[in-house]
């Protein structure tokens, strides 16, 4: 990043300072170019207002959550224990993620086999950011009057039942919020859960998200508001495929504050 | 006396058959693995009191939900009146209750009310079933015995609401003419309008109406009671149960394996004495990972299955359905049936023991391919009425697939190595995670 430095754990506990909170960034947060984009936004907004906070980098490691739920309770409890290792040498607290599937598995499996920390979405902390006003987004800012829909992750929504925290951030950015005929507890996943990211859909006659963008035209939005990076990949590869890219963007709620914030004085 | 004598031995007769059954799936249920449901019986009541009492999660389906609501509430109130009839039935009474007066008017027409009402309830399903193009009772899992079981109820809650009225609307007529035994009672707010079908008969006809009426009232609620447990209907008595020994975790969270956890520890731990005694209890039973069969799966995932009201809420949400996968979360829950329902019957035919057929509900019932289209979404558990979890049985059986056959889409086994050597689902070097920080 040009304008700062994300620190990492190790480096702050070797200057003897303790971040506040730490950010999980996740695999595809990470690794895919699409979803570093998000991470950076999210690490941008961390940054500006002034939350002390580290990652891990190279420390980190996958949660295990695809591994579990295609049926690889070995592999997965292995990546928990390496993880939760890492995390409680640290004496990590509070932690928020960039991904909702490693929300839920850090959330709700890992205290179990015994790591219990504070566990939010960044949908969330964002939003306590601007509940405090330490964060806000500008008075020009380029989403105002747009039409944004969000699209639920599963994890977040139906798995862990946050529904609002999204909504109320994407209700700052002064924009028309329309929501899908499926939404909340009865939205349609975007078809990457339980391992099928990373793998070929079985026979059938359409692809999971392309029929989620159906939903997605019905209500003619400007931009798809998302909070996953999988979610992401899925609606983009959505709206391409209707050959919509030109008239609708496949954000995540974080780049959206950024940018409404002016986080990004580069672009 | 001798009408007493048989009333008497038809309810023993029912009452007996019924129990038998019950036995039968208890056992079976029981056939299942451990787990811990009996914690927070204050939050188990609340989720009962909520969803199987309250009917909390019938309504998202507002037609077919208040349709339920008035079947429900006109069977539970209705069968206040079971105990008249089992009174009169013994004794040779009629209408014991009356002595109740103006209370007894009261409910007499609130009786006749709900009857009505179940009766079009009834009808309205039935049309919605048969006559209208509703997906999800329209599914490939739904030919032959689904379907009709679904609609022999129907029917014979229509005939039995209607039993019920004539048998009263005869009564009206008997106690008009004064008929020995017929006392005046009741008032009949919805069995006055038959009065017109019998009212040409003999005493001797109306008589006859009355009491063929309440025989065959008393005789279909006796069969009723055995045929429930054969069928989806059951649900009308385990609703309350399965939803008591709900899942009370957050939605989101699977389960911890414990004996993985034991053997992760172990790795883990440099000073584990490798040549420790395995606690006792642990080694009772071989561990098996995941579920391969019926059996392998819990107790409360064996009650979801005799709980099951075949609705199909479940699979009307399901992504990979709606995009023609094969996977059927309701399809799911009625192979489980009838999969423990077979394992039961060759117990019982083998003395008590079951020793395996060489079938299994993976692979003769369900397909790999059914549990690879899943996406974890929870939508089938969202929508689920009486809180069951089909996704929980499905990734269930993939743990048997991985961590006893090793059997995966080529694509999943290198995700898993991936994770297992760079730490991550794709083939990056996990040395270059925290890459990103340096690119602009
Ligand atoms: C105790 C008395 C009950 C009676 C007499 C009863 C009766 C029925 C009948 C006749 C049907 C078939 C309707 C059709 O053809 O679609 C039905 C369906 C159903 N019942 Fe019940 N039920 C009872 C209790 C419950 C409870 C406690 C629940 C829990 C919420 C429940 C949930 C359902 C569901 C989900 C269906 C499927 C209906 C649909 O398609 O939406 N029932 N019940
Ligand atoms: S969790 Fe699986 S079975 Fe259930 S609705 Fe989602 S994809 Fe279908
Ligand atoms: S599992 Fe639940 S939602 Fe699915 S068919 Fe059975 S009762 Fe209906």
């Amino acid at each position: 990043m040009s304008t700062f430095q994300v620190p990492t754990l190790a480096d702050m506990i070797a200057q003897g300072k303790a971040p506040e909170v730490l950010f999980w960034v996740g695999c595809a947060g990470s690794f895919d170019d699409r979803a570093k984009r998000i991470t950076k936004a999210i690490a941008r907004i961390l940054h500006h207002c002034e939350v002390p906070f580290a990652v891990l980098g190279a420390e980190e490691s996958c949660t295990g959550d695809p591994a579990k739920r295609a049926g690889n309770e070995f592999l997965f409890q292995m990546q928990a224990a390496q993880n939760i290792a890492v995390l409680n040498g640290y004496e990590v607290q509070r932690i928020v993620t960039g991904c909702p599937h490693c929300f839920n598995v850090i959330k709700n499996e890992y205290p179990e086999l015994g790591g219990t920390y504070e566990v939010m979405h960044h949908t969330q902390f964002i939003r306590d950011l601007i509940g405090q006003g330490r964060l806000k987004v500008a008075d020009g800012n380029p989403f105002k009057g747009r039409r944004i829909t969000f699209h639920d992750p599963c994890y977040l929504g139906r798995g862990n039942g946050e529904y609002a925290a999204p909504r109320d951030v994407l209700s700052s950015l002064d924009a028309e919020l329309v929501e899908m005929k499926r939404c909340k507890q009865n939205g349609l996943c975007c078809g990457a859960g339980g391992a099928q990211m990373f793998k070929e859909a079985e026979k059938g006659n359409r692809e999971v998200n392309h029929k989620r963008t159906d939903d997605v035209l019905q209500v003619k939005p400007n931009v798809v508001a998302t909070g996953c990076p999988f979610c992401n990949t899925m609606m983009t590869d959505g709206v391409k495929h209707a050959e919509q890219e030109g008239q609708i963007d496949v954000k995540d709620i974080a780049e959206l504050i950024a940018e409404a914030a002016d986080l990004f004085p580069s672009n | 006396m001798i009408a007493q004598l048989i009333f008497a031995a038809c309810v023993v007769a029912g009452a007996t058959l019924f129990a038998r059954r019950i036995r039968f799936i208890r056992k079976n249920i029981l056939m299942g693995q451990r787990v811990d449901r009996f914690d927070r019986p204050i939050d188990r009541w609340k989720v009962m009191a909520r969803v199987a009492l309250g009917q909390g999660k019938m309504v998202a389906r507002p037609v077919a939900g208040i349709m339920h609501i008035l079947i429900y509430v006109g069977f539970v109130v209705i069968n206040i009146e079971l105990l008249e009839i089992l009174i009169d039935g013994l004794f040779g009474t009629h209408r014991a209750f009356a002595g109740l007066g103006g209370l007894y008017d009261f409910l007499i027409a609130t009786f006749e009310v709900l009857a009505a009402l179940v009766l079009l309830a009834c009808v309205v399903f039935f049309v919605r079933r048969n006559g209208m193009a509703i997906a999800r009772f329209r599914s490939q899992e739904m030919g032959g015995w689904p379907t009709l079981d679904a609609n022999l109820i129907l029917v014979a809650e229509v005939f039995l609401m209607f039993a019920f009225l004539s048998m009263n609307a005869a009564d009206v007529i008997a106690q008009g003419r004064g008929i020995d035994h017929y006392i005046v009672a009741g008032s009949f707010p919805v069995s006055q309008f038959l009065v017109p079908l019998y009212e040409g008969l003999t005493d001797a006809g109306v008589v006859a109406v009355e009491r063929g009426m309440w025989w065959f009232h008393i005789l279909g609620i006796l069969s009723f009671l055995v045929y429930v447990t054969y069928s989806k209907h059951f649900h009308i008595l385990l609703a309350f149960p399965n939803t008591y020994y709900s899942d009370l975790t957050q939605q989101g969270a699977m389960d911890n394996m414990a004996a993985v956890k034991k053997e992760v520890d172990l790795m883990m731990d440099p000073n584990a004495d490798p040549y420790a005694a395995p606690a006792p209890e642990a080694d009772a039973v071989p561990a098996k990972f995941g579920a391969k069969d019926a059996t392998d799966l819990s107790w409360k995932q064996l009650m979801e299955a005799y709980t099951c009201t075949e609705c199909g809420r479940c699979t009307s949400e399901c992504p990979a359905n709606q995009t023609g996968k094969l996977l059927s979360p309701r399809k799911i829950m009625m192979d489980l049936r009838d999969r423990i329902e077979e394992i039961g019957k060759q117990r019982d035919a083998s003395g008590g023991t079951w020793n395996g057929d060489g079938k299994a509900l993976l692979g003769s019932y369900i397909s790999e391919e059914e549990l690879w289209a899943c996406t974890s979404c929870q939508a089938c558990v969202q929508a689920c009425p009486v809180n069951i979890s089909p996704m929980g049985i499905v990734l269930d059986m993939r743990r048997s697939l991985i961590m006893e056959d090793s059997k995966s889409p080529e694509s999943i086994t290198s995700m898993f190595n991936n994770i297992e050597n760079n730490g991550a689902p794709w083939a990056f070097p996990a040395a270059s995670r925290g890459d990103w920080i340096q690119e602009s």
